[in-house]
């Protein structure tokens, strides 16, 4: 019902967004801050941004999101937001003592012309920042990019405003996260450790996003890197930046600052894309595959040849964020599944060009990110060319009940599930939670449907 | 926590009750401090989910991407129809559009939106952004109106603006300008607007049902369920009844001056208040005896369902500490009057948008000891929490977590209650669901209020 004005016939559209499948940069710099100890995010703009943002994150994560913001007024925007950010400052470091506040802007402060770089600089030369304290910036205005352009910028800002390079190398390999779960974050970490590299993780979501229940609200929960690490990355070995568009740019700006030689790999999802991290890191850290890695690798095939029969041929529709849908649609074609339509409102040339790489052999294929790319598209085309999934966040549900498609939520936000920030998507194990979510749904909808005479113990 | 005080600057916006000698007026209807945590949203966010409601119409967002998908279908507002509210509509300005302006780019989106959807008007919300590169969607509106043939409306929300309450000045504002185009043919004499119910959960339904059942005419429900139909015609009615008075006020002080429809300001959370709100129509309506009398049968069938249920939840309730956390503060005075009838005591009353009479009236109404605060923070919240002990925080989506984290039950009187918690049967629902936060067994598994046993 609530859809049902969607059309088939699909019409260039001049500047108008129905359904969008982004969001914008704040909310990204916000998560990407989230992943630092003792951080408190700070949004440079009116209070509305920051409530949306933290009300997202609260409804994704179902936890308490800390996050301050300059309350601009209408006098802020017309004289600028230099006194408010200045305030700001002063009352979040006596008031709720972070170690580290990490500003971003939003289009309000972008448009006025706020400049977070002197503007913080020169609250270090006035004496509002206290000594050991921090505070970081990264440019984010909303009416550029999406979320993920925000998450990509503040992962550079903290990059770096933290690296020091004091000459002499560490035995340690940067692992430059793009936007991924808590969960997710966590399993990188237990895989490093099964492999015995030591690495710097930041982004660190785990922790803070998925913190346990003590009774307490912690307003800096134990998670999150730290600012020793964060300093330390200048003088790793070497970084792998996960995902081109929201990790690379992490890597790049610690490549810049403290020549830390990087090379990126797609989000470790699925099969072929954790082989490709696993062995990068193998290959960085000098060290072997261990046999439990190995093996988690061939439980994986395992499941996939067992259950190989319920999903050749199937046709999928997915959405999101393009580092995730780069690896998700691979493991897509893995499975012997077809990636049929394929949206992400994220602009960027590098979607495009790692869509086609993948895409070679399957001509069927529709994809588009960018303007246009809304789930208003989506639902057009699955109109004209149905499939048997859809996977992507939790919006999707809208049209899978109109058009009564098995649905796997995957990206974010995902507000009416949980799970996602607890179990993993990336890594060997991430892969089998996925084959195991994409067989349910199949299989349940086959044991709805089937008339009773074909109706079986094994269906 | 420990070394977290209270924001400096903001300590004349708490008050704690210690007898008479401490009154002072709170401070409140300001900003909030710069580099505050604060848990208050913008002027654009008051008018969208004040307006979000009227199913029929498109409600288009002129802005950056964000705006819009942050409000897309954000609020449980049920229509018993159309469901355009429901989709987002976007101009998803860009940088060259901040530079050189979106006026074409909302001209040629509404053509677009209209064609497609039909709808019967379309409220065009202005964010930060417009307000800055100045945009005249005035005139954009105009001309698309002319050209469509229906009302469409700008609506002047730029977020910085002022406070959520100014956006609920400018949803008025906007919904003005539909009062008075319809015709009111057929309206009788003993009929009301509702004004202020949003319908979430399908609570407008039943406050809607209960009038007509004391056999009065209800020309419109703004904006819950909402027609723009209806909100054309709703000058017809006798009677104003207004609830959430932050966001309707100012809409029925309008339509008094300008079509003399006199207004009653009601609540409808919890028996007193519920049946004051019926029995308040119906002495308005005193010419006609049949309206009260039938407004005391249904509360007396209501009251005599209700109470030995609510009984039942008492024994178990009576003593626990309760602290409100809300939008306005009309809804925190119901809501400490509904927990007053199964005992729970009320240790902190707070709210995001109250003025100066309303926490007075807060101050009257609360007991010793309780604290009352204006434009709370999280920090502020889980510290009066644990200092009151309170079993259970009441308030909205950003709360909830902070009440889970310190181990006390939480109820969701915001934007995301499933349950319809208006009227006898949402009382049922509110106390059966404070119950089950409060008594849940997951509660000795997990540590409680910071260490402390209860």
């Amino acid at each position: 019902m609530l859809l049902r004005h969607t059309t088939k016939e699909v019409k260039e559209r001049e500047g108008l967004t129905i359904n969008p499948a982004k969001t914008c940069q704040p909310i990204g710099a916000m998560y990407a801050a989230l992943g630092v100890h003792g951080c408190l995010p700070h949004s440079h703009g009116s209070q509305g941004c920051c409530a949306y943002h933290r009300s997202t994150l609260t409804r994704h994560y179902k936890e308490p999101v800390m996050s301050a913001t300059s309350s601009f007024t209408e006098g802020a925007s017309v004289f600028g937001g230099q006194a408010n950010l200045l305030q700001a400052i002063d009352t979040i470091f006596s008031v709720y003592d972070p170690d580290v506040i990490a500003v971003h802007s939003t289009c309000l402060s972008e448009t006025i012309g706020d400049d977070l770089q002197q503007i913080t600089k020169k609250a270090l030369d006035d004496g509002k920042i206290p000594e050991g304290k921090r505070v970081i910036y990264a440019s984010t205005p909303s009416f550029v990019g999406s979320h993920v352009t925000g998450y990509a910028n503040m992962l550079a800002g903290i990059a770096e405003q933290f690296a020091k390079s004091t000459g002499e190398k560490k035995d340690q390999i940067n692992i430059v996260a793009g936007w991924m779960e808590p969960s997710d974050m966590r399993e990188i970490k237990r895989i490093a450790k099964e492999m015995g590299v030591r690495i710097v993780l930041f982004p660190d979501t785990s922790d803070v996003l998925d913190a346990p229940q003590t009774g307490k609200h912690e307003f800096y929960p134990k998670g999150g890197t730290t600012i020793e690490a964060l300093e330390s990355t200048g003088d790793s070995k070497s970084s792998i930046a996960l995902g081109c568009m929201s990790g690379e740019p992490g890597a790049i700006a610690l490549d810049k600052k403290c020549k830390v030689p990087f090379q990126t790999e797609d989000i470790p999802i699925g099969l072929s894309a954790t082989d490709r991290f696993i062995m990068s890191l193998s290959k960085a850290a000098g060290v072997e595959v261990p046999d439990e890695i190995t093996a988690e690798r061939g439980r994986l095939v395992d499941v996939m040849t067992d259950m190989e029969q319920y999903l050749y041929g199937k046709k999928v529709a997915l959405f999101g964020d393009p580092d995730q849908l780069i690896p998700l649609t691979e493991f897509v074609l893995d499975l012997n599944m077809k990636p049929t339509h394929i949206v992400s409102g994220t602009p960027g040339q590098r979607f495009e060009k790692r869509m086609k790489e993948i895409l070679k052999d399957a001509p069927y294929a529709n994809f588009k990110n960018g303007l246009g790319a809304d789930m208003f598209l989506m639902h057009q085309w699955i109109k004209n060319e149905p499939v048997d999934l859809l996977i992507g966040n939790t919006y999707g549900k809208y049209i899978a009940r109109d058009e009564d498609i098995p649905f796997v939520r995957f990206g974010f936000p995902i507000l009416d599930r949980i799970g996602h920030s607890y179990f993993p998507n990336v890594g060997y194990s991430g892969a089998l939670r996925l084959v195991e979510k994409i067989l349910g749904v199949f299989l349940d909808r086959q044991d709805r449907d089937a008339p009773e005479e074909k109706f079986e113990l094994v269906m | 926590m420990e070394k977290i005080g209270i924001l400096e600057g903001r300590q004349r916006q708490i008050y704690e009750k210690k007898g008479e000698e401490t009154a002072f007026d709170i401070t409140c209807e300001t900003t909030s401090l710069s580099g505050s945590v604060s848990q208050r949203a913008c002027v654009f966010c008051g008018s969208r989910v004040v307006l979000y409601p009227v199913a029929d119409a498109l409600h288009v967002v002129h802005g950056p991407i964000g705006c819009a998908a942050y409000t897309w279908d954000i609020r449980g507002a049920v229509s018993s129809g159309p469901e355009l509210h429901r989709l987002s509509f976007s101009t998803d300005l860009k940088e060259m559009d901040v530079i050189y302006g979106g006026e074409k780019k909302l001209y040629l989106s509404l053509l677009e939106l209209i064609e497609r959807y039909q709808p019967k008007a379309a409220f065009i919300y202005s964010t930060c952004i417009i307000g800055l590169i100045g945009d005249d969607i005035d005139a954009v509106c105009k001309k698309v109106s002319q050209e469509k043939g229906i009302p469409v409306l700008p609506v002047h929300s730029e977020g910085f603006k002022g406070t959520k309450k100014d956006g609920y000045k400018a949803a008025c504002d906007s919904l003005m300008k539909l009062v008075g185009t319809g015709s009111t043919e057929g309206i009788g004499k003993y009929s009301i607007n509702i004004l202020g119910e949003f319908n979430l959960a399908g609570e407008a339904w039943i406050i809607r049902s209960y009038y007509e059942q004391m056999g009065i005419e209800v020309v419109s429900t703004m904006t819950g369920d909402g027609r723009v139909d209806d909100i054309r015609r709703s000058h017809g009615a006798s009677l104003n009844i207004v609830q959430c008075s932050g966001s309707m006020v100012r809409l029925a002080k309008q339509m008094e001056e300008k079509y003399s429809i006199p207004c009653l300001r009601v609540s409808y959370f919890g028996i007193e208040d519920m049946s004051k709100a019926l029995y308040d129509v119906a002495r308005h309506f005193s010419d006609n005896p049949a309206i009260m009398e039938a407004a005391k049968k249904l509360v007396s069938r209501e009251v005599g369902k209700l109470y030995p249920q609510l009984q039942q939840f008492r024994r178990e309730l009576a003593g626990k500490k309760v602290a409100i956390y809300v939008g306005g503060a009309f809804k925190a005075f119901s809501l400490i009057k509904a927990l007053a009838s199964v005992d729970m005591k009320v240790v902190l009353a707070g709210s995001q948008t109250g003025n100066k009479d309303d926490y007075n009236s807060l101050k009257e109404m609360c007991d010793e000891g309780t604290v009352i605060v204006d434009d709370s923070n999280p920090v502020e919240l889980s510290k009066f929490v644990l200092e009151k002990e309170a079993d259970l925080l009441i308030g909205g989506v950003k709360e909830r977590p902070i009440a889970y984290k310190l181990g006390i039950g939480f109820c969701d009187h915001n934007h995301e209650r499933k349950i319809p918690l208006a009227g006898f049967e949402g009382m049922y629902n509110f106390i059966r669901e404070v119950y089950n936060s409060v008594m849940s067994p997951v509660w000795q598994f997990a540590p409680r209020k910071g260490g402390l046993s209860s």
